[in-house]
Parts: structure tokens; C-alpha cells; sequence
């Protein structure tokens, strides 16, 4: 599905990543984790294709084709998804009329029908139940006002409305509450299949007890210094980064 | 098909890029010689079939501009080469529409046109329930829906027919809110407007319908020179919609408009423009002059004008439409919404002139540059001597999409009563790179995205739009945008 290799990246004329190599296979589910600053955004802007997240050296191949190669929407109508840390409010734009132009994007990509507003209502409606997702909060202006969990829970939506082929979360955890993780989580694993590919960055181990990963990954200082199955959450749980970035920094 | 339906697959179907109305329709126009005196005053107003009073009235406002030639406004922030008012033309007709008694009798080309600008006048008149009178170049070819407006009461015609049928009506109210000695163009309107819309609405009428006028220059170097005037009496209601369009051309047309309205006491007039002239080309060649003059008075107690617009076409726009709170309790709105794109230059806003008591208005003002175009809002409010305990809230924001573009808000306060209030509220804000990625890492064009995230910048004035046009407003200002990114 996702096949990264020896990727550079440069922020603001500071490598950030410095190599990293990665392959997440159909259907597989990867953590990566790491300490604030280590790079995970920087790798998950990267592979978006965020302008500003400069590659410099390396290659991702996404479904066996050259993922670089394309622009940021271009990278959304193949399926990638991207949950961000921190999503963004769009004032004056009613959350509905956002997802409907999201939602005829990829369908015109694809050569399909564009919903109408009466149509993708009831598209909506199915999906809004599993989340708990109010009428109000679609109402609302995009992430306008919204809680920390409320904006995260509302990235979970719209992964689930765009069916994405490969999701990276970032961080969808950070900021829940206990009944809101679980909702989270359990949104996030309805969407797991063979053919879909998950990269979910966290800093809690928590979520993984619900999010069962296939991959653990630890990024620290741009590069992907261990990597195991998730009995290395736990590790690092109870040990810490401190051990590892030190090994990598010496 | 409803009319929200029909709008929509009228602007898809004008296709993908650029302006999209820039066609010229092949017809025999009627034309006056070039330039302007006072023979081409009489040659209009005989033309027109004036009655004495008003080609006398003509004859003092082109005698009062002809003395102003050299005093062409020059405080607005917008620069242009001098205007040679005697390389124009003030008279252009299409000569086989000597006054149409109806649709039937219009040249087809003429309706083919109107359809092709998504005006589908036999359909409008079948389908959509919008009475639509047409103006293309300086003469009135169409009004739809004459029966079913008759039998409410309503007058609505082109001011020429008004003219000829209400001239006591015409004659009370014409120059009643805009005097022709008002400013340079409104004189210059006064002199030689050629036609434009008419509307009576009789005390405690709720009109039927949205009443609709399309304006339409098609002649080259001609001026466009309409003149409406809405009068509603006591009790009564009618929402009025205004879109204009022109062809592609290199030179530069002059489009000097006065729109007057009067309401009388409870009445209420809803006044709402989409504005879409031809804005010139990307290095500013071509393009319209909109140099409007738009006054409503509010006369009666508990009367109400409200002026919306979406300005997005226009070289250069000037442009204030303005409310007189005279009646006591009345109510003054303007909620706008100017795009300025490339070399587009827009100083618009308005004035809120609050004279009776307990008298409110709102402003609302969403301008949005891109390219290397400029955008001013300019306001005046007024709280006079007598206007105890009047209201006005103003809204002013700038949204900027490049930076090469400008921004300006001038607003100037007059308070002469301690009981007014006045709250002045201004932003200047830029699309975000967050916001763009948020939308285009869904799956959106960044063009998508600055059209969804410019019209969430403009909802709270689209959404005073009727729905008729607030769909087709929406596509404009995605249109209107775009290569403004990228
Ligand atoms: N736009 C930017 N401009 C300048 N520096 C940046 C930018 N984005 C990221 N960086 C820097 O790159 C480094 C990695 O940042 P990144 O956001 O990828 O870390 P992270 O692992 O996601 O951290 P956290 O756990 O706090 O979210 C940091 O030192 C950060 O300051
Ligand atoms: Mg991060």
C-alpha cells in the first residue's frame, strides 16, 4: 500500500525527517510514536503533501505509484486521508456544505454521480449515527467553536464519509475523554478492512488497547529509531523515549 | 425546474473560465451621432417621446453638467485616464424594438441573447414566478408577468412606458431622492437616461412576486444610462432584483445608472443587485465604468429599505447606496459584498442618514481583493439634531487573497444627537494556508477552496439575497476568483 524510503524532509530550511523507511502492507494498521518535536506532523504534512514540507531526498510509492508526484488534492481523490492535529475552523461555512463539496471532489474523480444537497443528506445520516455526530454540529461553521474533542471527533466523520484508502490520524486521541476516545476508536475500527491502511500517530498507549496497531514505530529526531509490535507501546509506556533517543543521539 | 434550479444550470452551463457573458449580439441598433450637446438631449427626449417637463428638466441638468464638465469626482480612491465624454455614444436602441406591446413581438435574436444570459425570458415568464423587465442597451425590450401584476395593482414597466401611462406618479417622485443637481453623474443621468424600470406598489399590496430588471450593454462605446424608481406605499412590500452583464470589449463603457427609491409609511423595499459587468481583461484593458447613484428615502413611519449587493464585475466601481431615515422608526440596511480581482478597483459603501427619531441601520460590508486589484469601503453615518435614540451598527471586513492587493476602510462618523449610538466594527483578515490545505487535503481544487471559503467570509450578506439569486451570487464569487490563486 505504502511504501516510504529513505525520506528527507525539510521545514523551514531545517531537515526535520532524516530518512525514514516504511511500509505499511493493505490492511495494516501502524503506530508510530515519539516525543513532541521528533518529526510525526512533519511526516504525516510530508506525505499529505502539504506545500512548506519540502522533500528533499527519498521516494513514497502509495498503491505502487509515485505519491510525490502529486498535489495535495490530487494525493485526497487516491484516497489518502489526513485527520489533523490540529484541524482548522473555516468561519461562515456550515459543516454539511463543506463535506458535500469533499464528498463530490472524490465522486467526480471517480467518474461518479455528484450528490445533490437532498442525496448526501441521507448519505450523511447513516455515518452520523455511529459517531454520535449532532445535526447541530453540521450546521455549525467547520471546527467554529468546537471543542478539542469535538473537532476530533468530527476528523473521525469525515474520514468515515470519504472512505479513504489510506488514513493517517494525527494525534485523534490527544485531548478525548474517556467515552469519547472509545467512540473514536470504535469509529476507526469500522473502517478497518483489507483494503484500507491506517497510519495513527499518539503519544498514549491507551488508544492502542483500542486501536489494536499490526506496527509500532518510535520516531525520534527524524528517523525511526525502533520499531516492533505493539508490546512496544507498553515498553514504552513503562521505560520512556529516554533510553532510545539517547542511544540514537550518541 | 424551480427558478433555484434553473439559476444553477444556467451558470453551469455558461461553462468553465473567464467571463462568461462576453459575447456581442449582432443587431441593428438605432444609434444618436457621437458625443453630447444640447441637440443630443432633445434628440433623446424626442426619441423618447417626452412630455415638456421632462425634456425641460433634461435641459437643466445637461446645462448644470455642461458648467461641471471638469468637476468629475476625484475623491474616491480609484485612478483612471480622463473620460472623453464626447467620444461616446448616449443613444443606442435595437431598432426593431420600437416598445413591444409583448414577448411575442421582440426580435428573436434579441431573446436568444437574454437566454444565453440565463434569461430565459419565455421561461421566466412560465416558470420561475420572477417578473423580469429587460434592458438591453439603453432601451426596455421585455416585461414578463404584466397579467398576473396588474391584477394586484402593481405597476411595474419600463420607465419610458411610466412615463407615457403614470406621469403624474413619475412626476411626483422622479428626482425626489436623488435631485438631478445631485453629483456629476447623476446630472449626466438626468440629462440622458434612456429607460430603466418603474414600480408602484399600492398601499398595503404585498407584491406577488420578486420583481426583476436585466441591464445589458451590447453597442460598442456606448453609455448606459438607465434610471429606475420604485415607489412603495403605505403598508406595501416588494423585493427587487437587479443583474447587469455586458460584452468583452477593449475599450472602456460607461455605465452611470440612479436608481431612487421611495417607502411610505410600514412599507418595505428590499433592493438586491448582482452586479457583473464586464471587469476588463487581467492588465486592466477594457472593462466597465459602474459610476451608480442608488438613494432610498424611507419617508413613512416604520418604513424599511434594504439594499444588498454582490459587486463583482466593473474596471472601476463607485457606488454608495444609501438610506434617508426620515420617517420615525424606520430602518436602513446595506449588506455588500465587492470583489475585486487583477485590475479591478472598487470604492463602495454607503450613507445612513438618520433624521426621525429612533431610526436604525445596518451595515454590513465583506470586500474581498485579490490580484492586484484595490478595494475601499467608504461610509458615512449621520445621526442629525433630531434623531433621538437612533441605532447604527457597521460591519466592515476586508478579506485579502495575495499580496499585491489592497484594502481600505473609511468610515466617517457625524453624531449631532447625545441619545444616538454608533459601533463601528472593521477585520482585515487573509485566506489562511491552513484553511487552503484543510479543504484541498479533502479532495477540493484550491479554486474550490477559495470560492467555499470567500463565500463563508460573505454568508451573512448572501444570505439576505433572495433565493433566486443567492445560488447564482454563490457561483459568481467562485467565478469571480478565479486564477487568483495558484
Ligand atoms: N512550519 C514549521 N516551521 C518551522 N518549524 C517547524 C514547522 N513545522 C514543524 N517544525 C519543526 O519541526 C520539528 C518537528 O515538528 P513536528 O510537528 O513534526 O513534531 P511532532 O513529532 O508532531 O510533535 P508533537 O508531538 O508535539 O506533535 C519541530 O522542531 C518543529 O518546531
Ligand atoms: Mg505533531
Amino acid at each position: 500500500m505504502l511504501e516510504i524510503r529513505d525520506l528527507h524532509v525539510r521545514v523551514d530550511e531545517r531537515e526535520v525527517l532524516k530518512g525514514i523507511d516504511l511500509t505499511i502492507a493493505r490492511g495494516e494498521v501502524h503506530a508510530v510514536m515519539g516525543p513532541n518535536g521528533s518529526g510525526k506532523s512533519t511526516l504525516a504534512y510530508a506525505l499529505a503533501g502539504r506545500d512548506g514540507y519540502e522533500v528533499t531526498g527519498g521516494t513514497v510509492r502509495y498503491r505502487g505509484a509515485d505519491l510525490l508526484a502529486l498535489s495535495i488534492e490530487e494525493r485526497a481523490r487516491e484516497g489518502l486521508f489526513l485527520a489533523f492535529q490540529y484541524p482548522v475552523e473555516i468561519p461562515g461555512v456550515a459543516g454539511t456544505t463543506f463535506l458535500r463539496a469533499a464528498v463530490n471532489a472524490r465522486r467526480r474523480h471517480r467518474g461518479e454521480r455528484e450528490l445533490d444537497a437532498m442525496q448526501f443528506v441521507k448519505f450523511v445520516r447513516e455515518k452520523q449515527a455511529e459517531l454520535n455526530i449532532p445535526d447541530d454540529m453540521l450546521k455549525r461553521p467547520v471546527n467554529v467553536g468546537f471543542s478539542g474533542g469535538e473537532k476530533k471527533r468530527n476528523e473521525v466523520f469525515q474520514m468515515a464519509l470519504l472512505e479513504p484508502t489510506f488514513a493517517v490520524l494525527d494525534e485523534t486521541d490527544s485531548g478525548l475523554d474517556i467515552d469519547a476516545l472509545k467512540m473514536v476508536a470504535n469509529g476507526v475500527n469500522a473502517l478497518r478492512e483489507p483494503a484500507r491502511s491506517m497510519l495513527v500517530i499518539t503519544h498514549y498507549q491507551r488508544l492502542l488497547d483500542y486501536i489494536v496497531p499490526d506496527r509500532v514505530h518510535v520516531l525520534a529526531h527524524g528517523r525511526i529509531v525502533k520499531s516492533g509490535g505493539r508490546e512496544l507501546a507498553l515498553e514504552l509506556e513503562r521505560e520512556g523515549y529516554g533510553a532510545l533517543t539517547a542511544a540514537e543521539a550518541a | 425546474m424551480s427558478a433555484v434550479d434553473a439559476a444553477a444550470e444556467t451558470v453551469e452551463a455558461l461553462g468553465e473560465s473567464g467571463y462568461k457573458y462576453g459575447f456581442v449580439t449582432d443587431i441593428e441598433s438605432d444609434t444618436a451621432p457621437k458625443g453630447l450637446d444640447e441637440e443630443i438631449v432633445r434628440f433623446i427626449s424626442a426619441k423618447k417621446g417626452d412630455p415638456e417637463w421632462l425634456l425641460d428638466w433634461r435641459l437643466k441638468a445637461y446645462r448644470l453638467w455642461e458648467r461641471q464638465q471638469d468637476e468629475e469626482p476625484r475623491w474616491a480612491k480609484v485612478s483612471y485616464p480622463p473620460i472623453d465624454y464626447q467620444d461616446a455614444y448616449y443613444y443606442s436602441a435595437p431598432k426593431s424594438v420600437d416598445r413591444p406591446k409583448s414577448l411575442e413581438e421582440v426580435d428573436p435574436e434579441l431573446l436568444a441573447t437574454y437566454e444565453k444570459l440565463g434569461i430565459p425570458l419565455h421561461e421566466q415568464e412560465m416558470l420561475a414566478g420572477v417578473a423580469v423587465d429587460a434592458v438591453f442597451d439603453s432601451v426596455s425590450v421585455a416585461t414578463t408577468f404584466k397579467g398576473e401584476l396588474e391584477k394586484a395593482g402593481v405597476l411595474f414597466c419600463s420607465i419610458s412606458e411610466a412615463v407615457e401611462k403614470y406621469p403624474e406618479l413619475v412626476r411626483r417622485y422622479l428626482g425626489s431622492v436623488v435631485p438631478y443637481s445631485d453629483n456629476f453623474y447623476a446630472t449626466l443621468n438626468s440629462a440622458v437616461f434612456t429607460d430603466g424600470s418603474f414600480v408602484y406598489v399600492p398601499e398595503g399590496v404585498r407584491c406577488p412576486m420578486e420583481l426583476s430588471t436585466y441591464f445589458r450593454i451590447n453597442a460598442a462605446n456606448t453609455g448606459q444610462f438607465e434610471r429606475t424608481l420604485i415607489v412603495a406605499d403605505k403598508g406595501s412590500y416588494v423585493s427587487y432584483l437587479e443583474g447587469c452583464t455586458a460584452p468583452m470589449r477593449d475599450e472602456h463603457q460607461l455605465h452611470a445608472a440612479v436608481v431612487e427609491l421611495v417607502a411610505l409609511d410600514d412599507a418595505e423595499i428590499k433592493y438586491s443587485t448582482v452586479q457583473n459587468w464586464y471587469p476588463g481583461d487581467e492588465e486592466g484593458r477594457g472593462g466597465i465604468y459602474n459610476f451608480v447613484t442608488k438613494r432610498g428615502a424611507c419617508r413613512g413611519s416604520r418604513s424599511r429599505i434594504s439594499w444588498t449587493q454582490v459587486e463583482t464585475g466593473s474596471a472601476i466601481t463607485w457606488k454608495y447606496p444609501s438610506c434617508i431615515l426620515q420617517g420615525d422608526h424606520s430602518v436602513g440596511e446595506f449588506y455588500s459584498i465587492a470583489i475585486t480581482n487583477n485590475r479591478q478597483q472598487a470604492d463602495t459603501g454607503t450613507k445612513m442618514l438618520h433624521v426621525g427619531r429612533d431610526t436604525r441601520s445596518t451595515i454590513v460590508s465583506k470586500g474581498i481583493s485579490a490580484g492586484r486589484a484595490q478595494s475601499t469601503y467608504r461610509g458615512l453615518v449621520r445621526m442629525q439634531g433630531k434623531a433621538e435614540s437612533a441605532r447604527n451598527f457597521t460591519q466592515c471586513d476586508s478579506l485579502l487573497i495575495g499580496d499585491k492587493c489592497g484594502a481600505h476602510t473609511v468610515p466617517y462618523i457625524e453624531v449631532r444627537n447625545r441619545s444616538a449610538k454608533v459601533e463601528h466594527e472593521a477585520t482585515t483578515s487573509k485566506i489562511s494556508d491552513d484553511q487552503m490545505d484543510y479543504c484541498r487535503q479533502r479532495g477540493m481544487s484550491a479554486e474550490e477552496a477559495v470560492a467555499l471559503i470567500v463565500n463563508g467570509f460573505c454568508k451573512e450578506v448572501l444570505q439576505e439575497l433572495p433565493m433566486e439569486f443567492a445560488v447564482e451570487a454563490q457561483k459568481l464569487v467562485g467565478l469571480s476568483l478565479e486564477g487568483s490563486v495558484g
